[in-house]
């Protein structure tokens, strides 16, 4: 029922890796507080943090809205950011143009991508160069 | 086997937690999206990151625990996040691979398909 769903919208900082997370883990309590089944939670949360982890290294931060439905938790990650020139590239295992600064803390595998698209049961990416970045995301919970 | 019994066994260092999570398995490596991808909820995570990504990481991930290895230490931030989130932490000395292979040994676990 489209009227039970729950909408939560969260605002990602560029270039503040610490702040990142926040969204997932917040998401993450709630569909625990929710009593969602855990491997969901676990996808939810993975695929959320690369999203958010993207949006602060490579766009300059971001939107992700989220709807909790009854079958599903659906993830609309925007940002205006450089856009990605090619995309099929970029979902490549191990493609990064993460500055050395971002693999030091451990991040810039350019595994990103590729776990998002992992962990979701509908993954989306749109993508233009100049004008920004739109992924979707959603995990089935039922 | 408990992340508080796998750290008396092999002589790590409590840092935060209750010590109370089951261990599953054992996932290493430094990169965080290669432990989000491959490590397994329930993991004991060895690792020499120590700042707070590795925490958020491994809370997202459920792992039992994060072992720092090389006598590095949790920063400040890292520490504070995982007694928020309830993520256990560890250090030793052990360089990564012998602190992976005496907990494997310590916890049984069968050794991987060649
Ligand atoms: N929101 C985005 N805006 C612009 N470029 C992006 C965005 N997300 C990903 N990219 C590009 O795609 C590449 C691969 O992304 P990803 O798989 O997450 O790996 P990583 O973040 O480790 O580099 C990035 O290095 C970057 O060039
Ligand atoms: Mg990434």
């Amino acid at each position: 029922m489209a009227d039970d769903s729950i909408r939560l919208h969260y605002t990602v900082p560029g270039d503040d890796f610490t702040r990142a997370g926040e969204a997932s883990a917040d998401l993450k309590s709630r569909m625990k507080k929710l009593g969602l089944p855990p491997g969901a939670i676990r996808k939810v949360s993975i695929a959320l943090y690369e999203g958010e982890i993207n949006l602060a290294i490579h766009a300059h931060g971001g939107d992700i809205d989220v709807e909790i439905t009854d079958d599903e938790v659906r993830m609309v990650l925007s940002d205006q950011g450089p856009g990605i020139a090619d995309i099929s590239l970029a979902m490549s295992e191990g493609w990064s143009t993460a500055p050395d600064e971002v693999r030091s803390l451990g991040f810039g595998a350019g595994m990103g991508l590729p776990n998002m698209k992992k962990y979701s049961d509908e993954f989306d990416i749109q993508s233009a160069v100049g004008v920004g970045t739109t992924v979707t995301m959603a995990v089935k919970t039922a | 086997m408990t992340t508080g019994e796998l750290a008396a066994a092999c002589g790590f260092t409590h840092v935060t937690g209750d010590g109370d999570r089951e261990i599953e398995g054992i996932f290493t490596g430094d990169l965080l999206s290669w432990a989000m991808g491959r490590a397994k909820e329930a993991d004991a995570w060895f690792t020499v990151m120590g700042n707070v990504n590795t925490v958020a990481v491994a809370a997202l991930a459920d792992c039992a625990c994060a072992v720092l290895c090389h006598g590095a230490q949790w920063d400040a931030a890292a520490v504070q996040k995982a007694d928020m989130q309830g993520v256990e932490l560890y250090t030793t000395e052990l360089p990564e691979f012998e602190a992976s292979y005496l907990a494997a040994v310590t916890l049984e676990l069968a050794p991987p398909e060649p």
